[in-house]
């Protein structure tokens, strides 16, 4: 039942987000700050993770596929699909959701507890428009660009082991990377983070939205927006992969 | 003027607002007392709108609020400022952005003339002016009052709401607040509620008092008339320090 109940609120939540702002002016005052605050300064973090994986990933998969019968190109096959297919837009936006989620929630949270959210509805302001609709925009189109940063890097990093150590050749790894690429993979992987950017923001948004009480309540609405936000990209990846990938 | 008739609200089983009826009158302070857990705030927050009441009529002017569309709300809202116990001043704006913020969302004017109006609203409330560009939690809790009434009349509101505005300041701090909203209500004759239970802002600037007392109205007045009240809930809350029994006694 409460599940229904939340649904319902966050449906509602959603239609009074996504209408016109009251004022361009001021949302387009807003967005830029978005964009850096969401997009922008997630990059060190997208960078970190990226290079680490690429590089641990093409590791494990040398020392584990230990085989005279499988090509020596087929570390590098490996690490690239799976960069593009579940790292860059799936495991990334998990990262992220715990990042950005709790930055969101915690943000739209306090101004809730802090009566700012009321100042907002008491001069006539859709609140809800003016504070979400500006991160939702802004982190759904900085999302495609942190997903492509992050299958580069990637790369790079799994490049960097046959470049500073001996577990693979730089030639073979080259080769598995270009060898049967399929463009498609780039697409639904960036297709899914959209996806994926649109609930960690909306989500984030609405437990921040509905926090109440005092800073103990805005730690667990920002809690509950991690984790919520959190299922339903594992859950929403399988049914996109399912419709997309089968 | 704003007209309340025999407002009901409950939550759940609980019937916060019995049957409440008051009129706030334009050009006075009109001031809503009572303990905590009165149903004093749910009164000031039905009238503004933030709850919807489930039985009753709330009139700004002959215009009925419950009856009111969203968009007519939203319209009216122009009409209302409101300074609340916290202030609520965006914290990732500036004194003077924040000032600006109602300006720039509805008033259609230049930059300009935005600027000049915000900065003659902070002028109004005394603010220092080497404060306009720092961050709200940059100054004092007295001073980000003062903010909160020059964003509120920045509009040049009909109506004043102000909930418990001395809340968290010193007495003497607490008394500039309390003439500064007596004299921009005169000024701009705007139909202002104040929501407290500091005697000390009923006694000094309470023009029309009302008593909420268990969610229904017990009691209605002057400040003047408060020591001449036979309620009994009444003289229990107002009388209840020493102090006041003291100005009671000398009174009668």
């Amino acid at each position: 039942m409460k599940i229904i109940h939340e649904t319902g609120k966050y449906v509602l939540l959603m239609k009074r987000v996504l209408v016109q702002p009251d004022r361009w002016k001021m949302f387009f005052r807003q967005f830029p700050k978005e964009l850096e605050k969401l997009g922008l300064n997630s990059m060190p973090i997208v960078i970190i993770i990226s290079v680490f994986i690429g590089a641990i990933m093409t590791i494990q998969t040398k020392l584990n596929t230990e085989n005279p019968l499988l090509p020596t190109y087929s570390t590098g096959l490996v690490t690239r699909d799976t960069l593009l297919l579940e790292f860059s837009s799936t495991i990334l936006c998990l990262i992220l959701a715990g990042k950005i989620g709790s930055n969101i929630a915690s943000e739209i949270g306090t101004m809730r507890i802090t009566e700012q959210i009321d100042a907002l509805e008491i001069m006539g302001v859709n609140s809800a428009n003016y504070l979400i609709l500006p991160k939702v925009i802004a982190f759904v189109v900085m999302m495609p660009f942190l997903v492509i940063f992050s299958m580069a890097i990637g790369l790079v990093g799994g490049y960097a082991v046959g470049l500073f150590s001996d577990i693979i050749s730089t030639a073979d790894y080259l080769l598995g990377i270009q060898y049967a690429f399929i463009p498609y993979y780039v697409f639904y992987s960036i297709f899914k983070s959209i996806f994926f950017a649109f609930i960690i923001a909306s989500v984030a948004s609405y437990y921040g939205y509905y926090a109440y009480g005092g800073a103990l309540d805005v730690g667990k609405a920002s809690t509950n927006a991690v984790v919520n936000s959190s299922i339903l990209i594992l859950f929403f990846n399988i049914l996109i992969t399912n419709i997309m990938l089968n | 003027m704003i007209t309340v008739k025999n407002v009901n609200k409950t939550f759940g089983d609980n019937h916060v607002l019995k049957n409440v009826s008051a009129e706030f009158e334009e050009g006075r302070t009109n001031m809503i007392i009572g303990a905590s857990g009165s149903g004093k705030t749910v009164l000031m927050k039905s009238i503004i709108g933030l709850h919807r009441i489930d039985t009753g009529r709330i009139e700004y002017d002959g215009r009925n609020l419950p009856d009111m569309r969203m968009s007519e709300i939203r319209i009216l809202r122009k009409e209302v400022g409101m300074l609340f116990q916290g202030s609520a001043l965006f914290d990732s704006q500036s004194v003077l952005e924040n000032v600006m913020y109602p300006l720039e969302m509805f008033s259609g004017t230049s930059k300009e003339e935005m600027v000049e109006r915000a900065l003659s609203c902070l002028r109004r409330v005394d603010l220092p002016e080497k404060s306009y560009k720092l961050a709200p939690s940059e100054i004092s809790g007295g001073m980000q009052k003062r903010v909160a009434i020059a964003r509120a009349i920045a509009l040049q509101p009909k109506y004043l709401f102000c909930d418990e505005p001395n809340s968290g300041l010193d007495p003497k701090t607490s008394l500039i607040i309390d003439q500064l909203i007596h004299e921009i209500t005169r000024e701009f004759n705007m139909t202002t509620i104040i929501n407290s239970h500091d005697m000390n802002s009923v006694m000094e600037i309470g023009e029309k008092i009302i008593f909420i007392n268990k969610g229904e109205k017990a009691w209605e007045g002057s400040k003047d008339d408060i020591f001449h009240a036979e309620n009994e809930d009444l003289n229990d809350f107002v009388f209840a320090s020493q102090l006041y029994k003291k100005v009671k006694k000398a009174n009668t």
